[in-house]
């Protein structure tokens, strides 16, 4: 290891507490955590689970921004997350926070003056999570502190089994409050040094791609796809989410690593004459908020999905190249009739999403064959939309059933439906009966009545540790008798997560 | 909304925080709670503040050093179990080559590795270390491979080629209730004349109550390092709320004595019970490899195989059959409990002994007969968990006034309130203690007006009757806890307090810290006596060398033991002290005065450090022990009857919820807490056991489900599938209140109570909440079956339950 300001294509450079640090020689599958805690000593990080699910090990990962000239700073899940992806970026831990003069950040003061902290374990994960806060953009000095529900959603990655969460969000509500820190103030944060300092990390040549044994990280889309042509055995990776548990769960021994986090054309979000196009590389924090841009009714999906730390790593289209039957965005996306773009050499092809999935695990992707972006039409008016989640809990769960509805009704009748579902089958699917004894139907009660008698004949779902087969068939029904009251007239409060379900008594 | 009410605490951010390394504390002064007699003058500054918990500047700067984060020595070894996959059978054959095939692989430890006994069970001795021939769950350690490093070893453990005879295993309750299979004797206790009440009763229901266990998910998981020491020694680091027990249990296993062994905790990430009995498996197996090879063994369980691998809360089943009144008051009753207990006793002997002295909660039974069967199943032998069986008991009672009050159609809190035990009369428990402190009536009623539970109620039927989909609930359920280990000679405790020349203190006793606040609470203790800033006193890692014989820091007990036995230790020294004062300077001992740092003797005023350095060169003795055991408690375990608790903690809490009859999703939109803190010693610290405590309860009760397969297979061992509450699970109206004024009416350590476990129980609130959310989708009298947990999946079947008549 040692300070170095020109990137080396064998080595991993990232910025530590104001200094490049260089890594090389470990394996491609070593998790930012095991990292911090086993080479570099830094035990403030800890493990509470190795998938990504309790939040012991947040960090904060710092990206230049496209625009070369701010930091984005984004909560990650340090053990799932390989060393080599934040090449080029400024990691900070909670050992970062703290002032030279031993002054507390302001994150860590609330939590201290709230109580915020018992036994102690999940507590650097939680300061992270709400460091990143704290340092977004709209939580500026001119900006007002954030509101209960930003904190909330920052923290809903985080676990704790001891303080019942009160005073921690007590604490993300007040940490705004606090003087400025000299050390992570929210200028300092931005400021021309640290920016500086990232900008001499990036791979601009074609010959400075991060490249060693086991590990190759292409910085151009055809690189990538020549080099999955010539590899097609290869593990494309990209926000990891779900492979970092091969390793840290599974003990799987991984095959040579081909990263795509490292190709710019991957990370765009652009708008087309077919619709939202969102490449490959885009994280899912930033594909959901586009699409929430088009289609306000994804905003409760897009909440629910996973945790900030899950969402700023994960891909969306690695969520739908991974094909799990759970996947939670494939739903919506297959209703709104997405469409999928791959590429294999240098031959494009787009196929439906619902096209995609062939079986359990099983895909329409060819050997050397990647998804380069997810395609979704815009909104039609007139269309009736909505994307539902049910799970054991609110946040960071896993669905029970999945489902979205896409409906167009013209004079009454229902025209189209698109009726999409996941956790019903082994893989994403529409439900073909449901749908067709909707067409051509009154939009009534009677028609979603005969569309739930249908569901039945198009699926068969697994009894698992999440919900019972009835369970499921159920609820895929009851979801469709809740669009039908959405949809019409003057529904009554309907969620129970709806504010309006709680009316105070004063 | 969210308030919490701490006497006295003001939060300014930007004061109250100081730089560097110092611990951060408030030094505004604060209201404390008054009323408690007897409290030392020189406490007033200390006792009853809210002082942050002494790590806390540790916590959020990472640098709490937790067992994983000790740097270790050269040579260590990183172990990993090689557990089973089925749940009952034989090991045929257990071919370790392929593990051994690793030239990472230093050693395994199969049972003939083991010097001296198999045995991790503390109390009866049938839990092996590792099986030896038998195997009894799905997820039992058969061996342990001690490799290079981590990866390495779970890599490793995981190549063993074992083959089985399988037998038939018993997986569930009704299995082994059917099949007579326990792993103790059934106990029954009777009071009164059920059967004769019972069968005159003007009403009478029957019904059964099930509820599921729950996983402690501390976050820091169970983890052990053993470093051998010279002739034959061992020192132990393990992350404990037992370290006499893990140091007993590693010498047992290496077939050395106790004073061979050393442990060591300085905090855990989490106890909540789960690290009471549990952790001398993970100690003894690191031990027996750290013997075997000579090389200091860390042995830390992944996630997965400790959610496997350790015990959890009992799952209960109750059958219940009840005579009451017009009125609702219960004429006599009679159930049967059984409790899921795994395929060893452990701790669930007195875990159901709990669960049978806690069937009454807040309500007199004046004819009742309890029958306890201890079911042996092949599943994992479950243990201790924050309220120990109370809480399932009080699930039990609580359900039979609900389904009393829906059959009546009369509001359940007025149900509750006919049959809470009086203060002067009908105030004997059916175990035989006459409750002496009962303050449940005054809790209620002022609960119940200030958070307008009458008022909400019209509310949310109004409510209710206009919307078909959104249903809330609303319930208010009390909570009575009875403090004290049952087992009497487990209420002892000892401390250790050094005095040094610059007047610092260094504090060990007994009790582990696990987040729990308890060396903060103790710390006062001592500020107290001596007069000295709580910077002067640091609590060291609790060390089986120091302080011997502890008991688990367990049954909400360590400030009450652990504090009254370091307020002896620095009684010892204060006397000697104040003698020497009185010797030095002529002076009678009522003007010698301990207080802000310095001491008083007559109009001199020296500072402590001065005086302590004069003391030794004096040659004054500034370190001494301290001593405790809980006055007036017996118990005959046999026939259950006695006064084992010292005193009991009070509680209520009113929570209302919204319950989605389309999914059974389910929201706690409020709650209301009021808790009985007594004279707190620390209301912040105290709060977060409250507020920690409910919310734990609200997550066994609602979103905290275990799912075993059909061969007994845990499938819900990660947090991917075990949902514990989250942040958005507190409610955004909350309430909560610790009760001013309410010193303990036993002599307790400055008057305070137990607060560990009893906030636990306030969540059976939420838990009625939702039931009287899901009746309101039925007719009048009809009785959801709403088992524990409540999850969407259980909530649609109780709806389903009362609701598929009228549909």
């Amino acid at each position: 290891m040692s300070a170095s300001s020109t990137t080396n294509s064998q080595a991993v450079q990232f910025v530590l507490d104001g200094e490049v640090v260089t890594v090389s020689g470990l394996p491609p599958s070593t998790t930012v955590l095991e990292y911090l805690r086993n080479v570099a000593g830094r035990t403030g990080t800890k493990e509470g689970c190795a998938e990504g699910d309790c939040g012991a090990c947040t960090v904060v990962l710092g990206e230049l921004a496209a625009d070369g000239r701010t930091i984005d700073y984004r909560a990650i899940n340090s053990c799932i997350r390989f060393l080599p992806t934040i090449d080029g970026k400024e990691l900070v831990t909670v050992e970062s926070l703290q002032g030279t003069d031993g002054e507390l950040h302001p994150v860590q003061r609330a939590m201290v003056e709230c109580h915020g902290s018992q036994c102690g374990f999940c507590t650097p994960g939680f300061v992270m999570s709400l460091f990143a806060l704290y340092l977004r953009p709209e939580q500026g000095s001119q900006g007002s502190p954030p509101e209960r529900e930003e904190v909330l959603t920052a923290l809903s990655g985080n676990l704790c089994r001891c303080t019942g969460y009160r005073p921690i969000i007590d604490a993300g509500r007040r940490m705004s409050e606090y003087p400025e820190p000299k050390r992570w103030s929210r200028d300092e944060a931005q400021s021309a040094g640290r920016v500086s300092q990232l900008r001499a990390l990036q791979r601009k040549a074609p010959d400075a791609a991060l490249r060693f044994a086991g590990f190759h990280a292409p910085l151009t889309l055809d690189e990538l796809a020549s080099a999955l042509e010539a590899a097609p055995d290869s593990l494309l990776l990209a926000g990891g989410t779900d492979i970092g548990l091969w390793t840290t769960k599974h003990l799987r021994d991984l095959p040579p690593i081909i990263y795509l986090g490292a190709i710019a054309e991957l990370q765009e979000i652009r708008n087309t004459d077919a619709g939202l196009r969102i490449g490959a590389g885009v994280s899912l924090s930033a594909g959901w908020s586009a699409l929430v841009a088009q289609h306000p009714a994804l905003s409760e999906q897009a909440g629910r999905f996973a945790s900030p730390p899950v969402c700023n790593s994960g891909t969306l289209c690695g969520n739908i190249a991974n094909g799990s039957p759970i996947g939670d965005s494939m739903p919506a996306l297959i209703a709104l009739g997405a469409d999928v773009e791959m590429r294999q050499g240098t031959l494009y092809r787009r196929i439906p999403l619902e096209h995609l999935y062939l079986g359990y695990q099983k895909k329409s992707l060819r050997p050397g064959e990647f998804l380069v972006s997810v395609v979704v039409p815009p909104p039609k008016s007139g269309r009736l939309f909505a994307s539902y989640k049910l799970a054991k809990r609110i946040d960071q769960d896993i669905s029970a059933v999945c489902a979205a509805f896409a409906l167009e009704v013209s004079a009454g009748r229902v025209v189209e439906a698109r009726l999409a579902y996941g956790g019903m089958a082994a893989i994403p699917a529409r439900a073909a009966n449901a749908e067709k004894a909707l067409v051509g139907q009154p939009w009534s009660q009677a028609s979603i009545d005969s569309a739930i008698a249908a569901l039945p004949a198009d699926f068969t779902p697994l009894t698992d540790s999440r919900a019972s087969q009835a369970y499921r068939l159920k609820t895929a029904g009851n979801l469709l008798r809740r669009f039908y009251m959405q949809q019409s007239g003057n529904p009554p409060t309907l969620r129970v997560t709806d504010p309006s379900a709680h009316v105070e008594f004063t | 909304m969210t308030s919490a009410r701490v006497s006295g605490e003001q939060h300014q951010p930007g004061a109250g925080a100081s730089a560097g390394g110092e611990p951060h504390r408030h030094e505004a002064s604060a209201r404390v709670s008054g009323g408690e007699p007897h409290r030392h003058e020189a406490s007033a500054s200390v006792i009853g503040e809210p002082h942050p918990h002494d790590s806390a500047h540790l916590h959020v700067t990472g640098k709490a050093l937790y067992c994983d984060d000790i740097a270790l020595p050269a040579a260590t070894l990183h172990a990993a179990f090689g557990i089973s996959s089925i749940s009952h059978g034989r090991i045929r054959e257990l071919d370790l080559a392929p593990v051994m095939a690793d030239p990472a692989v230093i050693a395994v430890a199969l049972p003939a590795d083991i010097p001296g006994e198999n045995n991790y069970g503390g109390a009866v001795h049938d839990d092996p270390i590792f099986a030896d021939g038998l195997v009894q769950y799905a997820g039992q350690p058969m061996f342990a491979v001690a490799a290079s490093s981590y990866t390495a070893a779970r890599k490793a453990a995981r190549r063993a080629r074992v083959s089985y005879d399988e037998l038939p295993a018993i997986l569930d309750i009704r299995a082994a209730l059917a099949a007579e299979s326990y792993v103790l004797p059934s106990r029954r206790l009777v009071r009164g004349t059920p059967g004769t009440v019972l069968a005159r009763s003007p009403l009478r229901l029957q019904g059964t109550v099930l509820m599921g266990g729950q996983d402690h998910f501390y976050l820091e998981g169970q983890i052990a390092i053993a470093i051998p020491q010279e002739d034959g020694a061992m020192l132990v680091h393990s992350s404990t709320q037992h370290p006499t027990e893990v140091q007993h249990i590693v010498a047992h296993a290496l077939g050395i004595r106790a004073h061979s062994v050393t442990v060591q905790c300085r905090r855990m990430g989490g106890g909540f019970g789960g690290k009471e009995s549990q952790p001398a498996l993970i100690a003894a197996s690191a031990a027996v490899l750290a013997a075997k090879t000579q090389r200091p063994v860390k042995l830390r369980l992944d996630r997965d195989v400790d959610m496997i691998m350790t015990g959890k809360r009992h799952e209960f089943l109750a059958d219940y059959d009840v005579g009451f009144d017009a009125q609702g008051r219960i004429q006599a009753l009679t159930i049967m409990l059984a409790s899921r207990c795994g395929y060893s006793a452990d701790l669930s002997g007195p875990v159901n002994d709990r669960a049978v002295s806690h069937l009454d909660n807040a309500y007199f039974l004046e004819h009742v007969e309890i029958i306890s069967h201890r079911c042996k199943t092949h599943t994992v032998s479950n243990t201790a968990f924050r309220g120990f069986g109370g809480p399932q008991g009080m699930m039990v009672i609580e359900r039979i006034l609900d389904d009393i009050a829906r059959t009546l159609n009369l509001d359940p809190l007025d149900v509750r309130r006919a049959n809470f035990y009086g203060v002067a009369h009908a105030n004997v428990t059916h175990y035989g203690q006459t409750i002496e402190d009962n303050i449940i009536h005054e809790i209620v009623d002022r609960l119940e007006a200030e958070s307008a539970y009458r008022e909400r109620r019209k509310v949310i039927a109004e409510c209710n009757s206009r919307n078909p989909v959104v249903k809330r609930g609303l319930a208010l359920t009390p909570v009575k806890f009875g403090i004290s280990f049952t087992a009497t000679h487990f209420n002892q405790a000892g401390a250790l307090l050094q005095v040094y020349t610059d007047g610092t203190v260094l504090l060990n006793h007994g009790g582990t810290e696990m987040g729990q606040g308890l060396h903060i609470k103790v710390a006062q203790v001592v500020a107290a006596e001596l007069g000295v800033p709580l910077s002067a006193i640091r609590a060291t890692t609790t060390d089986t060398s120091k302080v011997p014989n502890t008991s688990a820091t367990a049954a909400s007990s360590g400030s009450d033991l652990n504090g009254m036995a370091a307020q002896a230790a620095a009684r010892t020294i204060r006397r000697r002290l104040v003698d020497y004062a009185c010797e030095a300077h002529a002076i009678d001992a009522s003007r010698v005065r301990f207080e802000h740092g310095q001491v008083h003797i007559g109009a001199r005023i020296i500072s402590f450090g001065d005086f302590v350095r004069d003391a030794y060169t004096a040659r004054i003795s500034l370190s001494a022990t301290g001593y405790y055991r809980t006055p007036r408690i017996h118990w005959d375990r046999a026939t259950l009857i006695g006064h084992p608790f010292f005193y009991f903690a009070y509680g209520a809490a009113v929570a209302e919820v919204a319950v989605d009859t389309l999914t059974g999703e389910t929201r706690l939109l409020r709650v209301d807490i009021l808790h009985d803190a007594g004279a707190s010693l620390n209301p912040a610290i105290d709060l977060g056991q409250i507020e920690g405590g409910f919310l734990q309860g609200v997550g066994w009760l609602t979103s905290e489900e275990l799912w075993w397969d059909a061969h007994g297979a845990l499938q819900t061992h990660a947090p991917s599938t075990y949902k514990i509450p989250t942040a958005r699970d507190w409610p955004a109206h909350s309430t909560v209140t610790i009760l001013e004024r309410s010193p303990n009416r036993e002599d307790t350590i400055h008057r305070s109570k137990a607060v560990g476990e009893p906030p636990l129980m306030l969540a059976i609130s939420v838990f009625h909440a939702i039931r009287d959310a899901c009746a309101a989708c039925g007719a009048t009298g009809e009785l959801p079956q709403l088992s524990a947990p409540a999850t969407p999946e259980a909530v649609l079947r109780a709806i389903d339950s009362v609701s598929r008549r009228h549909a």
